[in-house]
């Protein structure tokens, strides 16, 4: 009945000004989706309240049969606290546009934090499934390195490896190549289109049409805080778009 | 520029700026650093023979050992309620804040010689410390106050409190240092705040304060020297008491200074080497990861 991910008529504002409004959009099981729109749409925003780093003012947020951020006790819904909620991000993986490495920490020891310290695993087994994860991205042998001396798109690498380590139901990813150097776009987008092929749940927003054309199922074009236009990825071309808006939005940027 | 011209500036020798105003400077200061040591070497006032004669002798090392514990002993204490300050002032709660903040205030307020006093003599204040449930509840251990604080932990009491309220900022502008980013990517991966500080932002933010904490502590110890008004034997109040039955004043202040000296430049050097080591771990490891 109900989809695997689904956003209704959520709201948020900063202040006076509203940054999310009336946003409707289911995403299913094993489904790749893209959020596109010029910068200021709220793309970002949306993707933060799916991780409760932002908290909404409206409307609802249900995880697999979940409500995000509230729980239902003797009838009434009750705000978790920060323990459950921290509970509830387990199974939500994000990747963030500046990769957010611990730079205190290995690469390994960055992706074996969370499953030991949160998760309980035996650390010999995290290990392992690093590794194995590391391999995935192409980065067992930075394994011993610190984030400082890896590329960008190394460090995002690991950063999609480290998040996966925490075996998620949905992968949010956050333009998770705008701070990278145009020759290392390539590598980061290959990590996410080899994990769209294992049926990853995934939410996406980029700025990158051709990568999602072709990696994402749907689109959802969003403006000033609403979606605007969602069809199929194959429609991602500037004739396929059925709003003026969105064609205008493609024309610029294709 | 034509390329005749071009050719021609080339063929000619290339002669650096001459920095002779440098070497003239440099001069004068080492006259003076000469004309200084010289001065103290053969000064008869400063008496060699008996500052070596005093520099190991059994009261004031046990001073110096004395001044070195309240140091360490406050430092450390000073760093943990530092740490537990600075969270209270990050936290989301107006009380914690609240309370942190008047904390900082009344310990940075009060003049280090005022408070030690203070506590020298807290005993007026409060005659019996006990632990148990205020306002008339039971009461589960008591003690005379001035059983319980004598001259030396009344000034480590001093140290530790006032050093705490001057490292809790440090620490806190360490933590507000360490990205926001660090602390969302933590909570992205299901840890609760109290781990993504203890495991992320602690971690990052004490390198950050190491220099700044490296600086307090040598402030510190030389600071330690007034628990002379209280009686505390430490390194000061040795000499002084050496001083007062010889006379020899300005030897055994030399004996202070020197022994001063030393455990500064110690604590320089330790401050470097750990330094050096957190920056340098990374690229130990770059070489064996790349090859």
């Amino acid at each position: 009945m109900t989809a695997f991910l689904e956003i209704a008529n959520v709201g948020k504002r900063f202040g006076g000004t509203a940054v999310l409004e009336g946003i409707d959009l289911t995403v299913d099981r094993g489904e790749a989706v893209c959020l596109l729109g010029p910068s200021g749409a709220g793309k970002s925003t949306l993707l933060r309240c799916v991780n409760m780093l932002e908290r909404i003012d409206e409307g609802i947020i249900m995880l697999d049969g979940e409500e995000l951020g509230w729980r239902e006790a003797k009838g009434r819904m009750r705000e978790l606290s920060g323990r459950e909620e921290a509970r509830q991000r387990q199974s939500i993986g994000m990747v963030f546009q500046s990769f957010n490495l611990f730079s205190h920490m290995t690469v390994l020891e960055n992706v074996i934090e969370a499953p030991i310290g949160v998760l309980r695993r035996p650390r010999a087994e995290a290990v392992e499934s690093a590794h194995r994860l590391l391999k995935q991205v192409g980065l067992d042998h930075k394994a011993d390195a610190y984030p400082a001396q890896l590329s960008g798109g190394q460090q995002q690498r690991v950063a999609i490896a480290r998040a996966l380590a925490m075996q998620p139901k949905l992968m949010l990813f956050d333009e998770p190549t705008s701070a990278l150097d145009p020759e290392l776009v390539g590598e980061v987008l290959d990590a996410i289109k080899q994990l769209a092929t294992t049926g990853m749940t995934m939410l996406i927003v980029t700025h990158e049409i051709g990568f999602a054309r072709e990696v994402s199922d749907r689109f959802v074009f969003m403006e000033d805080g609403r979606v605007v236009e969602t069809g199929p990825s194959s429609r991602l071309t500037v004739a396929g778009a059925e709003t003026p808006r969105m064609r205008d939005f493609l024309s610029k940027v294709l | 520029m034509t390329q005749q011209q071009t050719i021609h500036a080339a063929s000619l020798p290339h002669i650096p700026t001459r920095h002779m105003g440098r070497g003239v400077v440099a001069v004068v200061l080492l006259v003076l650093l000469l004309w200084l040591v010289q001065g103290l070497a053969f000064n008869q006032a400063l008496d060699w023979p008996t500052v070596w004669r005093y520099f190991l002798d059994y009261n004031v090392l046990a001073g110096l050992g004395r001044t070195l514990l309240i140091t360490v002993v406050s430092i450390v204490v000073a760093i943990i309620i530092g740490t537990v300050l600075a969270t209270m002032r990050l936290s989301n709660s107006r009380i914690l804040q609240t309370v942190a903040w008047l904390y900082v205030w009344f310990f940075r307020s009060v003049p280090l010689l005022v408070l030690l006093v203070l506590a020298f003599n807290l005993s007026i204040l409060m005659p019996e410390i006990s632990i148990g449930i205020p306002f008339g509840g039971p009461t589960f251990y008591s003690e005379e106050t001035q059983k319980l604080i004598n001259p030396l932990v009344a000034a480590i009491l001093t140290f530790s409190l006032q050093q705490a309220a001057y490292s809790s900022e440090v620490l806190r502008a360490s933590m507000l240092a360490v990205p926001v980013g660090q602390r969302e990517a933590a909570a992205a991966l299901g840890m609760t705040s109290a781990r993504a500080l203890r495991r992320i932002v602690f971690p990052q933010a004490f390198r950050i304060a190491l220099p700044p904490i490296a600086n307090d502590t040598i402030n510190l110890l030389k600071s330690t020297s007034i628990v002379a008004f209280i009686a505390v034997p430490d390194l000061m109040y040795s000499v002084q008491q050496i001083y007062a039955q010889n006379f020899r004043v300005m030897p055994l202040l030399v004996v202070a200074t020197v022994w001063y000296t030393v455990v500064v430049s110690v604590l320089s050097a330790a401050q470097y080497l750990i330094e050096r080591r957190l920056r340098n771990a990374p690229s130990r490891t770059k070489a064996g990861a790349s090859a």
